[in-house]
């Protein structure tokens, strides 16, 4: 229940990707490696799934996959660097940031608060930007554990 | 400028929290204040009345349907999706203060019949039981209207069907023949198809209420065992009364349950079959073991302390039967008056003006004083009155005058003790006035559509009338001592929203 929202093997910092479905996929072998995703194949059919209803690209170069789904055991945040940029469906171009948003199907409140507050901190330019110019894994994982805060 | 918003996203973790942030800081940047109601994931901390009651205008920026979108009506508003909310706030924000300007007011399609879902955590106990209350008997008050207006039309084809007799023929024909023989150029199986539907639509008051209360306490999990309740309620004669019990009691055994600390692989069944499961069976067995019995014998109490009491002082009689009418208007003590009254007719070779055919006019004149009264007092004061209230007073002039006690309930419901008291006094007085004037009735039911059956049918008005009269002016006095403060937040959003709407 304490586990922390992201930790350094959650990050990747050079992703190379053919699209946004092959960048997803990279990232949620990450929470899978961890331990965070049971199924990984069942994971990214639900991630499809959100994908398919509105394509979740941000303006500011970010990609938000994210879904609720039973194959997550604790909300986790997986975090891809991809310098080459991957298409998300934003209407400014291509992401460079895309950020995995994972949440059990069954959390309570105090759980989602979490993934509430991660939510809120990607708005916020300052904050995007400082995790693209993050020289490592650990470095944009220190940023998030530090910056999100449960209101 | 202030402006309240609502953000809603399918997933309900991420668009709709960066919508929420979006919208703060653009509205921060462009000088307005601005309060967000996140309907996610997380569950959604509702918007302070006072907050929305002060917004200039509302953003919805929600993919789903926007939970308690009454407490909105009235206002100016936007409706722009999530997406736009995340991708371009500041341009939602300036159409909301450009909605504002122009005055798109939100369709006031129903603040009548709007049922109260907002229940603000914050609030005393008082404040609360109140607002589960209304939430019950918001959502009950189309039933009593649909249901009760059906029967009423229902007497009138049967007036006219079958002549002076027809309020209670109607009644006897069997359910069956409306399947097997309904003819469409018949007067009289029109009327039985309303009364039958009219009926079917009143079976559901006291479990609509008992299940929206239910409701208010515990959210989704408290419909289940409500709505078991309230008809469990029924069941046992215990009547509005009992379904207020049940809603209270389904409410918070579900919430009870719902909070248990349950193993991973049962919280998945918890709200579908578990809480609804448990928290029904704990209603029946309360409702059925521990409060049908009592009420069962209450009932045989009353009944042979009445039948032994017949013969003596008849204004007296008359006196305490308008009473018991009036006290739970369909509950176990006023059908004890009914009955005794219904058995009476039985009598074989009454005179025409035998006691029991007094007894049934003073019952039926007194069955119909409370929702006579409270419509008259919906209209006189205004007020003291919700909305829903109010619209439900007007279906009350046609039920009263048709003796279908029900039309009372929602009122009864949201504020019992003043209610059943003035209730009491008043239709205590027009069953002693009955019996005094001589008046006589040969029908169980039908209100004013059986006026030719009664004798002396201008006394027997009179007689309601002097008791509408003093009801409607003892709830009042009672209600304007002590103001509801539901009703007061609902006026000073009405006044807020003329403002808004005049500027």
């Amino acid at each position: 229940m304490t586990s922390p929202l992201i930790t350094a093997d959650l990050v990747a910092v050079d992703l190379v990707a053919t699209d946004r479905d092959d960048a997803t996929r990279q990232l949620i072998d990450l929470l899978a490696a961890a331990g965070r995703v049971t199924d990984a194949d069942g994971f990214h059919a639900d991630v499809r799934a959100r994908e398919a209803q509105m394509a979740t690209g941000m303006p500011g170069g970010i990609g938000l996959p994210h879904a609720r789904s039973a194959h997550v055991t604790v909300p986790s945040l997986a975090v891809g660097k991809v310098p080459g940029g991957v298409d998300f469906g934003a209407p400014d171009g291509p992401a460079t940031l895309v950020f995995l948003i994972a949440a059990p199907d069954s959390g309570d409140s105090a759980h989602l608060q979490i993934l509430a507050a991660l939510a809120r901190r990607l708005v916020h330019e300052s904050f995007r930007q400082s995790l693209k110019d993050a020289p490592d894994a650990a470095t944009v994982a220190q940023i998030v554990t530090r910056e999100v805060v449960p209101a | 400028m202030k402006l309240v918003a609502v953000t809603s996203c399918p997933t309900g973790i991420a668009h709709t929290y960066m919508a929420a942030e979006a919208l703060e800081q653009a509205g921060r940047a462009a000088g307005h204040e601005v309060a967000v109601e996140t309907q996610g994931a997380a569950g959604s901390m509702p918007l302070d009345p006072r907050v929305i009651a002060e917004a200039d205008g509302v953003i919805y920026a929600a993919d789903l349907e926007v939970k308690d979108k009454d407490r909105f009506v009235g206002k100016p508003f936007v409706d722009v999706g999530v997406k736009k909310a995340v991708h371009d706030a500041p341009g939602v924000i300036a159409a909301a203060v450009a909605a504002v300007g122009s005055g798109v007011v939100a369709p006031a399609a129903g603040p009548a019949a709007a049922p109260v879902t907002k229940v603000d955590a914050n609030a005393g106990v008082g404040t609360r039981v109140r607002q589960w209350l209304m939430t019950g008997v918001s959502y009950m008050i189309p039933f009593v209207a649909a249901g009760g207006i059906l029967i009423a039309l229902s007497f009138m084809l049967a007036q006219l069907a079958w002549g002076d007799e027809g309020v209670v023929l109607v009644t006897e024909v069997p359910v069956d023949d409306l399947m097997t023989s309904f003819n469409v150029a018949s007067l009289q199986d029109w009327a039985v198809l309303l009364f039958r539907t009219g009926g079917v639509a009143f079976a559901f008051l006291v479990p609509v209420l008992s299940g929206f209360i239910a409701y208010a306490i515990a959210d989704r999990p408290g419909l289940v065992p409500g709505f078991v309740g309230g008809s469990v309620s029924m069941l046992v004669g215990a009547g509005f009364l009992g379904g207020l019990v049940t809603g209270f009691l389904a409410g918070f055994v579900a919430l009870w349950i719902s909070r248990w600390k349950v193993p991973k692989g049962v919280r998945g069944v918890m709200p579908v079959v578990v809480i609804p499961l448990l928290s029904s069976f704990v209603v029946g067995l309360v409702m059925f073991v521990i409060i049908g019995r009592p009420i069962a014998s209450l009932m045989d109490g009353l009944s042979s302390w009445l039948n032994g009491l017949s013969g003596n002082n008849l204004v007296l009689l008359g006196l305490l039967l308008g009473a018991m009418m009036g006290f739970d208007l369909g509950g176990p003590i006023n059908k004890v008056a009914y009955t005794f009254a219904v058995t009476g007719l039985a009598t074989e070779g009454l005179d025409a003006d035998a006691t029991q055919y007094k007894i049934m006019a003073a019952v039926m004149a007194a069955g119909m004083v409370a929702p006579l009264a409270m419509a008259l007092a919906t209209v006189v004061r205004k007020k003291l009155f919700t909305h829903a209230e109010r619209e439900n007073g007007k279906a009350a002039w046609l039920l009263g005058a048709s003796f279908i006690s029900e039309g009372a309930i929602p009122f009864a419901a949201a504020d019992p003790w003043r209610v059943i008291v003035s209730s009491v006094v008043g239709s205590s007085v027009t069953g002693g006035l009955v019996m005094a004037f001589g008046c006589t009735l040969r029908a169980p039911h039908g209100g004013i559509w059986v006026l030719p059956l009664i004798s002396n049918p201008l006394g027997f008005i009179l007689a309601i009338a002097v008791g509408v009269v003093v009801m409607a002016a003892i709830v009042i006095a009672l209600k304007s001592a002590k103001p509801n403060p539901l009703v007061e937040a609902e006026q000073a959003a009405d006044e807020q929203a003329l403002v808004g709407q005049a500027a």
